[in-house]
């Protein structure tokens, strides 16, 4: 597959390939049979992934439970009698400060945010990403490696800055601010990606095409996009995630109108009338990490890709 | 990238080759957002934060030039001081986990270990959730009534303490174990790319000469795969320096001030305080460890390059 080649970046700096053989083909001595030093090795990962998998299992269990049942503080035990009604409520009936709407709106609020900001990114990436590989203009180098210093920086250094230029142009706290916002950010990490993916088409491609006639454009659409949809699919994936689980751009640039699912969370969470319903926050947790989660099983070798071309950008 | 702030050098390199420069127009209007939002955001907007730093601006930006007034009284404030060594705490416990427990996990993943795909599901599904989650997630386990303290001492284990959420001395561990548990799983992700991108004759050659493997892997492998290892540092290090989310869910910065963070303490001052100088001057400090950082790499790259003989892109 394409996606393979794409980390055979520049750098002779890393060799942390996503090519197939660094993720797939394990390099260590053969194994003998069973000897006393692999049981150890599985006893070892066995307890890793018992410890890894723990907070998962907790949560899960918590959220099927009732709060009488919470309260008698066995946190591993499972549920005496399952009940749905903390995963109802956390959905649809919770409530944060000012109304109980549970996280349902935060949660179309997350897909309007989503949806425009992975597609503008990645398209403006590409365009990045095809335009430094094979027309690369005087000072574009320079341009592309603020971009690149840009994934780097803190967010809390550029945020006043932004606030200042989004409430300048009047889209402060609106949907489309937030979404400027993530295709921001989006863009240092994308572009790499797509450079790097570009940058390993073998160049008689390119060449065949401009001897076709094709210019610009017509070569980006007709050749270089049809042949990026595996780095595409990697993309997507990285950015959904990356932008469903956002919270601090949501917290500074959303607006009260477009609290996305993360900060509904929050809120919900954060407001407690007497007790805390650690069953409904538990739910609510869970239904906010699904659609990332979900993402994650589905597509499994690809996420992994996914952070390793991320890892690459280093 | 090798070649981030060797930027200045290779820009003049990088210019137009002939026939195609009828098209680049195209290519400048097809990078239009790149060029603006480079430029702008990742370059003037940091100056416009860093010069902030040197005037009093209060809820709206200012011009008044105050020197290093906004510094001093950072350093004296009582919230930046303990954000600042939280922050070392965390890293420094971080690092160390993540990549202790990391490399650890690798190796044993690079056993020809049946179900590896399994495995690695399981370590790297935390890092599909947020950062939020993850801290709500540890705050709900680690509860001081409700949680792992008390399961623990439900089984009979009655001497059994363990709830550092409730202690400002111990919150801070808290943090870094949610912290590991989300991020360990990516470390390893990255080492084990790493071990895997060492030449297979290495192995034969360690084997025909005796080596033990665990010889080979520590003194061998791993100077081998500085790349992998310098990758898996600044990923983790540029996540240490914004962490944000993890405390907010985690502990609010509490109990008190126990588990402030300067990326809290940069939000606080311009969302609650409207503090512009201030926050401007705390966000500047955060930028130095990330340049040094990239100072250092694009230097170690710079000697790299020259030693390989100059023909790198």
């Amino acid at each position: 597959m394409t996606a393979d080649s794409f980390v055979q970046t520049s750098g002779a700096t890393t060799k942390v390939g996503t090519n197939r053989d660094a993720l797939t083909g394990p390099n260590g001595p053969r194994p003998k049979r069973i000897s006393p030093a692999r049981i150890g090795i599985y006893a070892f990962l066995i307890i890793v992934a018992i410890f890894f998998c723990v907070p998962l299992y907790v949560m899960l269990v918590t959220s099927f439970k009732s709060m009488p049942e919470v309260r008698e503080a066995h946190l591993f035990n499972l549920p005496r009698e399952w009940t749905i009604d903390p995963w109802i409520k956390a959905w649809s009936t919770a409530c944060t400060g000012r109304d109980c709407t549970g996280l349902a709106p935060g949660f179309w609020n997350s897909v309007k945010i989503t949806v425009p900001a992975v597609f503008i990114s990645i398209i403006v990436s590409q365009l990045n990403g095809y335009a430094l590989t094979f027309w690369r203009y005087k000072g574009a180098e320079v341009l592309f490696n603020f971009l690149v210093f840009g994934a780097f920086v803190p967010y809390q250094v550029l945020v006043y800055p932004i606030i200042i230029g989004l409430r300048d142009v009047h889209l402060f706290a609106t949907l489309p601010g937030i979404i400027i916002v993530h295709t921001i950010f989006g863009m240092p990490i994308l572009t790499l990606l797509f450079r790097n993916y570009y940058s390993s088409i073998p160049i008689e491609i390119f060449k065949a095409a401009r001897i076709d006639g094709a210019g610009f454009w017509q070569t980006f659409f007709r050749v270089m996009l049809p042949l990026s949809v595996p780095i595409t699919t990697v993309a997507v994936i990285l950015q959904v995630t990356g932008i469903w689980n956002d919270f601090i751009f949501a917290l500074v640039f959303a607006g009260q109108s477009n609290i996305p699912m993360t900060l509904q969370l929050n809120n919900i969470v954060k407001t407690t009338f007497g007790t805390v319903e650690y069953d409904v926050n538990m739910a609510a947790t869970i239904l906010t990490a699904l659609v990332p989660l979900i993402i994650y099983f589905v597509s499994g070798k690809w996420f992994v890709r996914g952070i390793a071309a991320g890892a690459v950008k280093g | 990238m090798a070649n981030i702030a060797a930027a200045p050098a290779t820009a003049a390199v990088a210019g137009p080759s002939g026939p195609r420069r009828r098209f680049q127009f195209q290519a400048i209007i097809a990078t239009l957002p790149m060029i603006i939002i480079g430029f702008m955001v990742f370059f003037v907007a940091i100056l416009f934060t860093i010069y902030w730093s040197f005037t009093n601006s209060g809820m709206f930006p200012g011009w008044g030039w105050v020197g290093l007034k906004q510094y001093e009284i950072l350093w004296n404030t009582n919230n930046w001081q303990i954000a600042v060594s939280n922050i070392w705490l965390f890293a420094i416990f971080s690092l160390i986990i993540n990549f202790t427990v990391g490399f650890l996990i690798a190796v044993a993943m690079d056993q020809n270990i049946r179900q590896e795909s399994l495995f690695r599901s399981i370590f790297l599904y935390p890092f599909a959730m947020s950062l939020y989650v993850t801290g709500l997630a540890w705050q709900w386990i680690l509860d001081p009534n409700l949680g792992l303290q008390n399961a623990v001492q439900n089984w009979g284990f009655t001497n059994f303490r363990f709830a550092p959420l409730g202690d400002p001395g111990q919150a801070m561990i808290g943090l870094i174990l949610g912290g590991c548990w989300q991020g360990a799983g990516v470390t390893m992700a990255v080492l084990l790319a790493g071990i895997r991108g060492v030449d297979q004759e290495i192995w034969k050659a360690s084997k025909i000469d005796g080596i033990p493997t665990w010889k080979t892997y520590l003194f061998i492998v791993v100077p081998m795969m500085r790349g992998a290892v310098a990758t898996a540092l600044v990923l983790q290090v540029t996540g240490i320096i914004r962490t944000f989310d993890l405390v907010v869910s985690m502990t609010g910065g509490g109990p008190g001030i126990a588990t402030w963070m300067p990326a809290m303490y940069v939000i606080n001052a311009i969302q609650s305080k409207l503090n512009v100088g201030q926050g401007s001057a705390a966000a500047t400090m955060m930028l130095a460890p990330i340049a040094l950082l990239l100072i250092i790499r694009a230097v170690v790259s710079w000697r790299n390059e020259r030693r390989a003989g100059m023909n790198v892109t």
